[in-house]
């Protein structure tokens, strides 16, 4: 039951992973910032709330399978996976670095529970799909997710997977589609528009959900609902703010891909502790 | 069981140095014949050792894009319908839908033409297979120029080149249907992506249900007598460096050793041969750079290195033709074989 104690829960929580993000990606020293602080609340509504996992157990047959397809936001699974227990959140400073279990992009191979192997666009969803398929052959119950970037739907494979999960009414495979507008060389809609983005997942045998990807009461229940759609697979198209939480670099694509500096990352660590406003930041 | 490794013992020696090439095809169950040699497609080969692995694993899938007849897949569709998955005309997605599916557990099979799949979908195959080292087994169908017709788009030359040097990925290439059959219940148990490469033209079928394979285990098929020069061959064209060997018995003596396994190659058997013989021939319907020769002259340069010919494509495309008239023109067929072998021969004793 998601109470209102539990949103705030989570919404909290979110805080935290992006603090984490905020940390890892200043020790990096590179990486992208605007994509996993926007999807912090979604990814604190999955590990918190939505899925079925198991932190100490990664390999859990019957877990719900989170397929990360745009690779380049994992600093926000790492830190979701972290505050869960999967591994110290101290490990977080090790983005990047040699020997690391974080990579820079995911490696299944690497870290438990990762589930697979991604960074190039656009293959995800027709990972996630072959999950999905195959689960069902086998009657499995667990259900299969698929977070991708829309910058990504520029990829061809990506209408390839969306055809494939249509045409076999993959139910099982629920899609979220980051639909924060801006790509590496600029907004969405003028790299290479996407609208009306619906209306192509409607086209191709897909119920779509829009939401507030920082409302996670919308979030989650689209989640469920999705779950109620036996007929076709789900695709959540969850409007975010890139850079989400720190006032200076929302909306701005050139967050997409660097980190802050060591006197940024100070000045956003304050401006993300304080509650939303409500007290006075440490830092300040 | 013939082992080409072991092919410098005394023991080697002793088994088989006596005898003729033609007792040692019939030793090891061949039945090579130049005169009437029975035809098969590799593809048949694969479609029959699918429609085994069916009935015998049920993780074992078929996933198609859109050439189940051509890729010898349909056998399997029809008698396993609840376990062939289409993909249309999607090869980017067939290689990470399959990444999927065996990441969930599941033994999948994706087919479509060379060109095509591992053509097309390099980096999925790269990122979403090798890289996850998923089980996923690749073949790709209508490999080399012998498509014939069909011309240079279809005619994948640099297939063994794009898999080979991919870290974990297994590279097949059987020499005819029957090698075809046993290279795809092979890649099913092998743990980890395969790459199977097959042909579509009928070629002359050389071993038998009772031939030795092995993934990574090279077959010795024709042992003159204190053989001169070793031929290395790989794929349809090992029969044309049988006819080589046989052609050239009064002239240069030579040892044929067929390569199924490209990766992990059998660089113990290369070796022995290049110290038993000192000169060596490739053998491939493959671009000589990033192929069997390549590999092999990886291997012996730091090994063993002799005087190397390489019989294959050289940097050119493919073009529309019959298969005969490709191999020949493209210097690829057994005069072309006979003349590598004499200029390596003479370069040895130079």
């Amino acid at each position: 039951m998601l109470t209102e104690q539990k949103i705030k829960e989570l919404e909290l929580q979110a805080e935290s992973l992006r603090e984490t993000i905020v940390e890892m990606l200043t020790a990096a020293g590179s990486g992208h910032t605007a994509g996993p602080l926007g999807m912090a609340d979604i990814f604190a509504a999955f590990y918190f709330y939505i899925l079925k996992h198991d932190p100490h157990n990664p390999g859990w047959e019957e877990r719900d399978r989170l397929i990360l397809s745009n690779g380049h936001i994992v600093p926000v699974r790492y830190a979701a996976m972290a505050h869960a227990g999967y591994f110290p959140v101290a490990e977080c400073l090790t983005l990047r670095k040699f020997g690391s279990r974080l990579q820079g992009h995911p490696e299944r191979l690497r870290l438990p529970g990762l589930e697979t192997t991604s960074g190039p666009l656009g293959s995800g969803l027709s990972q996630a799909a072959g999950y999905a398929y195959g689960a069902r052959m086998d009657d499995k119950k667990f259900r299969v997710y698929c977070a991708m970037s829309d910058g990504e739907q520029d990829a061809g494979n990506v209408w390839e997977a969306a055809m494939f999960a249509g045409n076999n009414k993959l139910s099982n495979l629920t899609a979220i589609v980051d639909r924060n507008n801006i790509q590496i060389n600029g907004m969405t809609e003028h790299v290479m528009p996407l609208e009306h983005l619906r209306a192509k997942y409607e086209a191709f045998n897909w119920h779509v959900i829009e939401v507030d990807g920082h409302n996670i009461r919308e979030f989650v229940d689209a989640t469920e609902q999705a779950k109620a759609i036996y007929e076709r697979p789900t695709v959540i198209i969850a409007h975010t703010i890139p850079g989400k939480g720190i006032k200076e670099i929302e909306f701005d694509y050139r967050w997409h891909g660097k980190p802050p500096s060591k006197e940024e990352a100070q000045k956003f660590l304050a401006e993300l502790r304080t509650l939303k406003g409500k007290i006075a930041s440490e830092h300040q | 069981m013939l082992n080409p490794s072991a092919k410098l013992d005394s023991e080697f020696e002793k088994e088989f140095a006596s005898k003729k090439s033609s007792d040692l095809l019939a030793t090891h169950g061949q039945t090579f014949s130049s005169q009437t040699p029975s035809l098969a497609a590799t593809r048949d080969g694969f479609g029959k050792g699918l429609l085994e692995l069916g009935e015998k694993d049920p993780r074992v899938l078929a996933l198609c894009a859109d050439l189940a007849e051509s890729t010898r897949m349909l056998a399997f569709k029809e008698k396993y319908p609840e376990r062939y998955i289409e993909l249309g005309v999607a090869e980017q997605n067939l290689a990470s839908v399959a990444s999927g599916l065996a990441n969930y557990g599941k033994i999948p099979f994706i087919a479509s033409y060379a060109a095509f799949s591992p053509g097309r979908n390099n980096e999925q195959i790269r990122t979403t297979i090798s890289l996850n080292n998923v089980p996923v087994k690749i073949v790709g169908s209508h490999a080399g120029l012998s498509v014939g017709p069909d011309g240079a788009t279809h005619q994948a030359l640099e297939d063994i080149a794009l898999m080979r040097v991919q870290p974990n990925m297994c590279v097949l290439s059987p020499c005819d249907a029957e090698e075809a059959r046993k290279a795809t219940r092979a890649a099913a148990t092998h743990n980890g992506p395969v790459y199977i490469r097959l042909a579509r033209e009928k070629t002359p079928v050389m071993t038998t249900l009772a031939s030795p394979f092995e993934i990574g285990r090279a077959n010795l098929l024709w042992l003159g007598e204190n053989p001169q020069v070793t031929i290395f061959a790989t794929g349809p064209l090992t029969y044309q460096a049988l006819m080589a060997a046989q052609e050239l018995e009064s002239e240069i003596s030579v040892s044929v050793i067929n390569v199924h396994t490209i990766k992990p190659l059998d660089t113990a058997a290369v070796v022995a041969a290049a110290k038993n013989t000192g000169a060596v021939v490739t053998v491939e319907e493959h671009q000589i750079a990033g192929g069997l020769g390549s590999a092999i002259a990886e291997a012996l340069a730091q090994e063993y290195p002799v005087p190397m010919e390489f019989v294959g494509v050289r940097d050119q495309f493919g073009q529309s033709g019959n298969p005969a008239e490709l191999l020949a023109h493209y210097k690829l067929d057994t005069p072309a074989i006979k003349e590598a072998v004499k200029t390596v021969f003479a370069r040895k004793l130079q």
